[in-house]
């Protein structure tokens, strides 16, 4: 029997969640006509400033909040990670503004990364962040059934939205895909094979979560994420004979895609987001082996949960094949007659990280100016040295003007920036991005994490601002209270 | 502590001015000696009488070397300054001084700048190291902030403030149509500068300043010696600089509609030249037209305009070169391009010209006023350096 010290604590669970869908869709028509061929449906697609860290940023920063003391580690997994040997859970580390003394650590670039990340969360009231952007060979399947997405799981023992009843985990070492690392494309073997492997490994799987204490029977809901679609289909078929549970999320592939290592993130949010208190919850996640997760949802569910992913499902914009292909830079993009970005300063990062990489900046303690980054002396009052940290990720802001630049360098012209003032003060000059329609001064703006120029290697991230969707709820409710004041 | 007046203490003797144009056959070290070259056959004198001598350049050389090797200076104090768009009137304004303070009896300020080397579109400026973190807008997209918060503050309609930024561009270019030393010497319809494909907001290739080399210098003596070398010296009247804090992004009461920099710095002028009424007093002005929108901006920062006004009076014509006050009448950055380093003093030598009747067929009117205005503007609204002169044909 396996030690219960790789259990979860009998008090943990998921304190928040939030899973993240980048705002682009592509028509998989459009990307299976290029080879002739046809296919039904759209997938999820990251912006051309969206790459894995980015997207891991966006699902973490709804679900920590607000709660970036409580987090005890950060797990950060993808199968398109930006570094190698230099970790990337470090600038979700940063973004989110999390304390030093916690450790942040990669899960390394397989599919099996995803629940890996959760089950490490789940043992050290840590932060899961699974994300990923996943594509293949031109025109193929894995490019039109793949996704860009992410989500972010906080554990602790307070406020829980879902306690963890059990998990457990069967390994297998066998052929089903595999990727070279580095290469942008993967292959897999006849699908037949693995799915024969994880219907076996599922029903070992079953095996060890009853021995683990789970009441199989008790199950209300569950999820079956992986990447061997054959295989997802029939474990759920399996596990629905064995549990009588609802399955969910079965059509997820289908209007999202398939989000490789964050896959399993977007099933347990969409499982999530469907539970009612009380209920008892599973996720498979079937990679190079079987793993379970096993919740039980609390009465603070319905109440607490964020915004649910399926809202987010709808509000994408179509974008051309084309399009795609230049913002992955599959195909090569006339260069502007200007110069290339510079490498990144290393030591300038460095010292300006409180502001390049968190957003923060400072209030003037003697005259309350509002400024970024943190100077040292005030330009309102002279001030030296004098005050108090300031951030404004989470903030929302307004266009004071703006301009569309046709001649400054971007992956994707014009560069659209904006003076952007905050609510609780202060103005700074940024890029906007995610611009869907024509700007108007006054229209309101979140900060948002985004990648700049790569050189040498290096990857700039920057803050630009993103204009709220009019359509989204928050902004509904605030524009509603707005005109009731 | 204050800054004095330095007015009628020192006067330019002489001048060159190279044509500004596009001079892939010529070097900056090639510009710079023609432009020396005829300042000082202008005077009578040879390197050896210069004591001193100021560079201006932004791109195009590094310290006093970059002047001194050309012209083969054996021995001199030669020191290159920079300050942005201000660079030529620095190599100026430090000339004047040392010639004020004693220091030295003869000066020269040279500016030189050669941008057409780099192949690439617009202004290419130097890159300071760091982390990538500062948006990277362009020129005219800094400048284009200023057409829809003027507007809205003004209350201007777009087809209003449109037809206002097109007629600067069509001054300018039809001044400049007569100026053999512009690089662009053909008179623009109103139709095509309208027409033009769009750069940055609301602006087009035509309101935009273009891209030049191009090289101009002035000695300078004490006031009191000037008549050895010229029958009509300019008299320096004023010299102000105003150097921006970069605080306008940050600060909610700037609304780029104006430059406060400049305000700062024509004030500051005014006083040292005695210049109460600029519209009436002033015979020109040779402003940073380098975006159709900052001309209109400038025309009441500088005072000619009151607030909300200089886009009916830019309408009217009354800096038209036959206007109440000709502003640009050399045809400002418009027709000559930018070489940063030479355009400070490229707008002295049009005063040079035009206060000693020498302009031919773009002499201006008003030139008996004897009172004549450059003003250069670095930077973004915002975010920038401002300098300032008043020469004058007439000591005090």
């Amino acid at each position: 029997m396996r030690p219960s010290t790789t259990q979860p604590g009998p008090r943990t669970g998921i304190v928040a969640y939030h899973a993240y869908l980048p705002g682009y869709r592509l028509q998989r028509s459009e990307i299976a006509a290029a080879v002739g061929a046809s296919a039904r449906g759209e997938r999820c697609v990251a912006g051309h400033d969206e790459d894995s860290t980015t997207l891991g940023v966006a699902a973490a920063l709804p679900a920590v909040r607000g709660r970036e003391a409580a987090v005890g580690s950060v797990w950060f997994a993808t199968t398109d990670p930006v570094y190698a040997d230099k970790t990337n859970a470090t600038a979700v580390h940063a973004a989110v503004d999390l304390e030093p003394g916690i450790l942040a650590a990669d899960l390394g670039a397989s599919l099996r990364s995803g629940i890996a990340a959760l089950f490490a969360a789940a043992r050290d009231g840590g932060l899961a962040v699974l994300a990923d952007r996943r594509g293949g060979p031109a025109g193929g399947a894995d490019e039109r059934e793949g996704a860009d997405a992410a989500a972010a799981f906080l554990f602790g023992e307070e406020n829980l939205l879902a306690r963890v009843i059990c998990t457990a985990s069967v390994t297998a070492e066998f052929i089903d895909r595999w990727r070279a690392p580095g290469a942008p494309n993967g292959a897999a073997w006849e699908e037949r094979f693995g799915e024969q492997r994880y219907i076996e490994l599922a029903d070992q799987l079953l095996t060890r979560l009853s021995e683990a204490g789970a009441e199989l029977g008790g199950v209300r809901r569950f999820a079956v994420a992986g990447s061997n679609a054959r295989a997802v289909r029939s474990v759920a078929s399996i596990v629905q004979k064995a549990t009588g549970a609802r399955l969910e999320g079965a059509d997820l592939a289908d209007v999202i895609g398939n989000a490789g290592a964050a896959q399993a993130g977007l099933a347990l949010a969409d499982l999530l987001d469907a539970a009612r208190a009380g209920e008892t919850l599973l996720l498979i996640s079937l990679a190079d082996g079987a793993d379970g997760l096993i919740l039980q949802a609390t009465g603070a569910i319905g109440a607490s949960r964020g915004e649910p992913m399926r809202g987010q499902v709808d509000r994408g914009v179509t974008i051309g094949y084309p399009q795609y292909l230049l913002w992955r830079e599959r195909l090569a993009a006339e260069r502007p007659r200007r110069p290339d970005p510079d490498r990144p300063s290393a030591p300038f990062a460095w010292r300006n990280r409180r502001y390049k990489l968190s957003m923060a900046g400072g209030r003037c303690r003697t005259c309350g100016a509002v400024q970024f980054p943190l100077p040292r002396i005030c330009y309102q009052c002279h001030a030296a040295d004098d005050f108090e940290p300031v951030p404004a990720s989470g903030q929302t802001g307004r266009i004071v003007t703006f301009t569309v630049d046709r001649l400054a360098f971007s992956p994707s012209p014009p560069l659209v920036s904006a003076i952007v003032a905050f609510e609780h003060g202060g103005r700074l000059q940024c890029e906007l991005t995610d611009v869907r329609q024509p700007i108007r001064v006054g229209d309101e703006v979140v900060p948002t994490f985004r990648r700049g120029a790569t050189v040498g290697g290096v990857r700039n991230y920057i803050w630009k601002a993103r204009p709220v969707d009019p359509t989204t709820p928050a902004a509904a409710e605030r524009s509603g209270t707005e005109s009731e004041s | 502590m204050a800054q004095h007046s330095l007015s009628d203490r020192v006067a330019i003797i002489s001048m060159g001015c190279t044509r500004f144009a596009e001079h892939f056959d010529r070097s900056a070290d090639e510009l710079a000696v023609d432009a020396v070259a005829e300042a000082l056959d202008g005077a009578g004198l040879t390197q050896d009488d210069i004591d001193a001598f100021w560079l201006g350049t932004y791109v195009s050389g590094i310290s006093g070397m970059a002047l001194a090797r050309p012209l083969r200076l054996v021995g001199k104090p030669v020191t290159r300054v920079e300050n942005m768009c201000a660079t030529g009137s620095e190599a100026l304004r430090a000339a004047v001084y040392a010639v004020a303070s004693g220091a030295v009896d003869v000066a020269m300020a040279v500016g030189v700048e050669k941008l057409k080397d780099t192949g690439y579109a617009g202004l290419i400026s130097p890159k300071i190291q760091d982390d990538g973190t500062r948006v990277n807008t362009s020129a005219p997209a800094n400048f284009s902030l200023l057409v829809p918060a003027y507007r809205e503050r003004y209350g201007v309609a777009p087809d209003m403030f449109r037809a206002a930024m097109t007629h600067v561009a069509w001054k300018n270019h039809a001044n400049g149509a007569l100026n053999p030393r512009a690089q662009f010497r053909r008179a623009v319809s109103k139709e095509s500068i309208e027409r033009s494909p769009a750069v940055a907001g609301e602006l087009g290739v035509m309101d935009c300043s273009g891209v030049a080399d191009g090289a101009a210098a002035a000695i300078v003596t004490r006031a009191e010696d000037a008549r050895k070398y010229t029958g009509s010296p300019l008299y320096i009247k004023a010299l102000s600089l105003v150097t921006g804090d970069g605080s306008g992004a940050a600060d909610p009461r700037y609304d780029y509609t104006s430059f406060p920099e400049v305000v700062a710095c024509a004030r500051r002028a005014y006083a040292q030249a005695g210049i109460t009424d600029p519209r009436r007093e002033l015979a020109l002005a040779e402003v940073h037209d380098c975006f159709t929108p900052t001309e209109i901006v400038l025309m009441e920062d500088l005072g000619f305009a009151e607030r909300g006004h200089a886009w009916r009076d830019v309408l009217d014509g009354v800096y038209d070169r036959d206007g109440e006050l000709p502003v640009n009448p050399d045809g400002g950055l418009k027709s000559f391009g930018h070489p940063v380093g030479a355009s400070g003093l490229r707008m002295i030598y049009e005063c040079w010209l035009q206060l000693r009747g020498q302009a031919g067929d773009r002499q201006v009117a008003t030139a008996h006023r004897g009172l004549a205005l450059t003003q250069n503007l670095g930077g973004a609204p915002g975010d920038c350096v401002c300098f300032i002169s008043v020469v004058g044909s007439k000591p005090a």
